[in-house]
C-alpha cells in the first residue's frame, strides 16, 4: 500500500519534471559552476523522454517476439537439439558490449536511433529468452500430463497450458530486459540517437553536473517505475495461478 | 470392457511391462496394485496411449485402440491422475468443461453438465464453479480431477493413485465416494494403488504386477484365499488376512434369526467392523436393524480363509 503511493508521487513528480524542467530550476542550480544554465534546454526534456521510450519499447517488443519464438522451437521435441545452439547465440549477444555493436554498425546504418534499436534488441534477448526456455520447462508434471490425458494436441497444449503456466516467468524476462534497455539506450545518444544520453552527454563535455544529473535522474526514475510496475503484474498473474511468490 | 492382450512395453532393451493379458468387463473396477516399478502405470497409460505398447493390442468394446488418433482416443476415455493435475490458470468450472470443450458441445450443454458434476460431487456450483482449484482443499481438488474425467460421460475411466496425496480419513470417504458413483454410473474403471487395502475395498478384480509380469488376476476372496505365489501373499500381509476377507462382506449375508440385547448395527455393516464390535462389547451376538442377529461364531467361520480352501480341494 505504501509502496504504491509512493510509486504514484514518484510518477507524478517525473512528468513534472520532464513537461516543466525549469520549475526545479533552484534544485539544480547548485550543481553547476560558471554561471552554467542549470537545466538542459537544448532539446525538449519530453520529447527526448518519449523517443528514449519509444526506442526501448520497439527493441523490447522486437526482442521479446524472437525470444519467446525461439524460446517456444527449443523447447518442442523437433526442436531440442537447438536449445544448447540457441543459447550459445542469445549468450554472445549478451557478451559483445553495446559500445561495440554501436561502433560495428554505423559504418553500416548511419548515425541515428537504427544502430541503438540493434544493440538493445540484441542485449535483451538472453533474459526473455533464458526466462521462456525456463518457464517451458518447468511446468508442473502433473497438470502436463493432465493436459494430454484429456486430449489437448500439442498446439493445444502450447497455447492454452504451457504458455499461460510460463506466462509470469516470461514477464519476469521481460522486465530484466526493459530494465536493461533503459539504462543502455543513454549511450545511443553517442551516435545521434535522439535518447536521454544526450543530455548526460552534454553535461559531460561541459563538465555541468547538473546536465549529468537531470538526465541520469529522469533514466533512473523511470527504470524504477517499470520494474515495480512489472512486478506487480508479475505478481498479480502468479497469484492468480495460485503459485506461492516470495518477497 | 477392455482387453488386453499380450501387451508388452521395451524401453531400450528393458522391459517394463512383459506380456500382459487381462479383461475388464463392462461396469467393472479393476486395481492394478503393485510396488513402484511394477509397471502398473505404464500399463494403464498403454490403455489410453500415453505410452505407445511395443507389442500387443488394447481392445475397447472390441474395437483396436490402435487404430484410434490418440487426442481422440483420450477425449472418450476419462483419465484422473494423484494431486488431481487441474489446470491451475482455470476456473473449477472452465476444467469440467475441458473435455465438452473439445468435442464442440453447445455451451448450454456444458454448463448443465457442469452444474451436474458438481452436484454430484457435492459441491454447490454457485459457490464453487468460478473458484480457482488453489481455493480448494485436497479433497475438494481430488474431486473436481474426477469430475472433469467424467466430464464427458466416458464409458471407461482410468485413474492413477487418484487418493495417494489425500490423508487416511478423507481417502476414506473419497473410495467410499467413487464406489457408490461408479455404481451409479455403470462406469468401467481402471484403478492403480499401491496400496493392497484400497485394492481390496475398490476392486471387483486385483491385478498383482511385478517386475513388469502380471503375477495373479482375480477376485479379492481369490487372491486373500488362494495367493498365486509369495509375493502375492506378502503383499497382502498374512497377519491382515483374515480381516481383509472379513470386510468383503456385510453382515447382510450372515444374518440369522434370533433375538440379541443391545444396540442394533446397520445391515450394511462390513463383517470386520462386526467382528470389532463382538470383540469391544464382549458378547458372541449382534442384532441387526430391521430385526435377525449375526453371530461370533458365524463371523468366525467366514474369516477362515485356509480351511474354507482347503475344503473346497477335497
Amino acid at each position: 500500500m505504501v509502496g504504491r503511493f509512493l510509486l504514484i508521487v514518484l510518477t507524478l513528480g517525473l512528468c513534472t519534471f520532464v513537461v516543466r524542467p525549469e520549475m526545479f530550476e533552484a534544485v539544480f542550480q547548485p550543481f553547476t559552476q560558471n554561471d552554467a544554465p542549470a537545466i538542459y534546454t537544448q532539446t525538449s526534456l519530453l520529447r527526448l523522454t518519449l523517443s528514449h521510450l519509444a526506442l526501448v519499447a520497439c527493441a523490447v517488443l522486437a526482442s521479446t517476439i524472437i525470444a519467446v519464438a525461439l524460446g517456444i522451437l527449443v523447447t518442442r521435441e523437433f526442436g531440442r537439439e537447438f536449445l544448447p545452439l540457441a543459447r550459445t547465440i542469445a549468450s554472445v549477444g549478451q557478451t559483445i558490449p553495446p559500445v561495440a555493436v554501436l561502433a560495428l554498425s554505423v559504418p553500416m546504418m548511419g548515425f541515428g536511433a537504427a544502430p541503438t534499436l540493434l544493440a538493445l534488441f540484441l542485449y535483451g534477448l538472453l533474459p526473455i529468452f533464458e526466462n521462456t526456455v525456463t518457464g517451458l520447462t518447468n511446468l508442473p508434471p502433473n497438470v502436463i500430463e493432465a493436459a494430454r490425458g484429456v486430449g489437448l494436441i500439442r498446439r493445444q497444449r502450447l497455447w492454452s497450458v504451457e504458455l499461460p503456466l510460463a506466462f509470469p516467468m516470461i514477464l519476469a524476462g521481460i522486465r530484466l530486459s526493459t530494465v536493461i534497455s533503459l539504462a543502455t539506450a543513454t549511450i545511443g545518444s553517442t551516435i545521434a540517437a535522439p535518447t536521454l544520453g544526450e543530455v548526460i552527454i552534454a553535461g559531460l563535455l561541459t563538465s555541468n553536473s547538473a546536465y549529468v544529473l537531470q538526465g541520469g535522474l529522469v533514466v533512473g526514475l523511470i527504470a524504477i517505475i517499470i520494474y515495480e510496475v512489472f512486478s506487480s503484474l508479475e505478481h498479480s498473474a502468479a497469484r492468480r495461478l495460485g503459485f506461492q511468490m516470495d518477497a | 470392457m477392455i482387453q488386453i492382450e499380450n501387451l508388452t512395453k521395451r524401453y531400450g532393451s528393458t522391459e517394463v511391462v512383459r506380456g500382459v493379458s487381462l479383461r475388464v468387463r463392462q461396469g467393472e473396477i479393476a486395481a492394478l496394485v503393485g510396488t513402484s516399478g511394477s509397471g502398473k502405470t505404464t500399463l494403464l497409460r498403454m490403455i489410453n496411449r500415453l505410452v505407445e505398447p511395443t507389442e500387443g493390442r488394447v481392445l475397447i468394446d472390441g474395437e483396436d485402440a490402435s487404430g484410434i488418433q490418440p487426442h481422440l482416443l483420450r477425449r472418450r476415455i476419462g483419465y484422473a491422475i494423484q494431486g488431481h493435475g487441474l489446470f491451475p490458470h482455470r476456473t473449477v468450472g472452465q476444467n469440467i468443461a475441458t473435455v465438452p470443450h473439445l468435442l464442440n458441445w453447445s455451451n448450454r450443454e456444458i454448463d448443465a453438465r457442469v452444474d451436474e458434476l458438481l452436484h454430484l460431487f457435492q459441491l454447490d456450483p454457485a459457490q464453487f464453479r468460478d473458484r480457482m482449484p488453489h481455493e480448494l482443499s485436497g479433497g475438494q481438488q481430488q474431486r473436481v480431477g474426477v469430475a472433469r474425467a467424467l466430464a464427458a460421460r466416458p464409458e471407461v475411466l482410468l485413474m492413477d493413485e487418484p487418493f495417494g496425496a489425500l490423508d487416511p480419513v478423507i481417502r476414506a470417504k473419497a473410495q467410499a465416494d467413487l464406489l457408490e458413483l461408479q455404481k451409479k454410473l455403470g462406469t468401467t474403471l481402471v484403478i492403480v494403488t499401491h496400496d493392497m487395502e484400497e485394492a481390496i475395498a475398490l476392486g471387483d478384480h486385483i491385478a498383482v504386477m511385478d517386475k513388469g509380469r502380471l503375477l495373479q488376476y482375480g477376485t479379492p476372496k481369490d487372491l486373500l484365499t488362494q495367493p498365486a505365489d509369495d509375493f502375492v501373499e506378502s503383499l497382502i500381509g498374512s497377519a491382515e488376512r483374515p480381516f481383509r476377507l472379513l470386510s468383503l462382506t456385510t453382515v447382510a449375508d450372515l444374518a440369522e434369526q434370533g433375538e440379541a440385547t443391545g444396540a442394533t448395527i446397520a445391515r450394511t455393516t462390513n463383517l470386520r467392523d462386526a467382528l470389532a464390535e463382538c470383540l469391544w462389547r464382549g458378547v458372541d451376538v449382534l442384532p441387526l436393524d430391521g430385526g435377525g442377529v449375526v453371530t461370533l461364531n458365524a463371523l468366525r467361520t467366514s474369516g477362515r480363509g485356509l480351511a474354507e480352501t482347503q475344503g473346497e480341494v477335497n
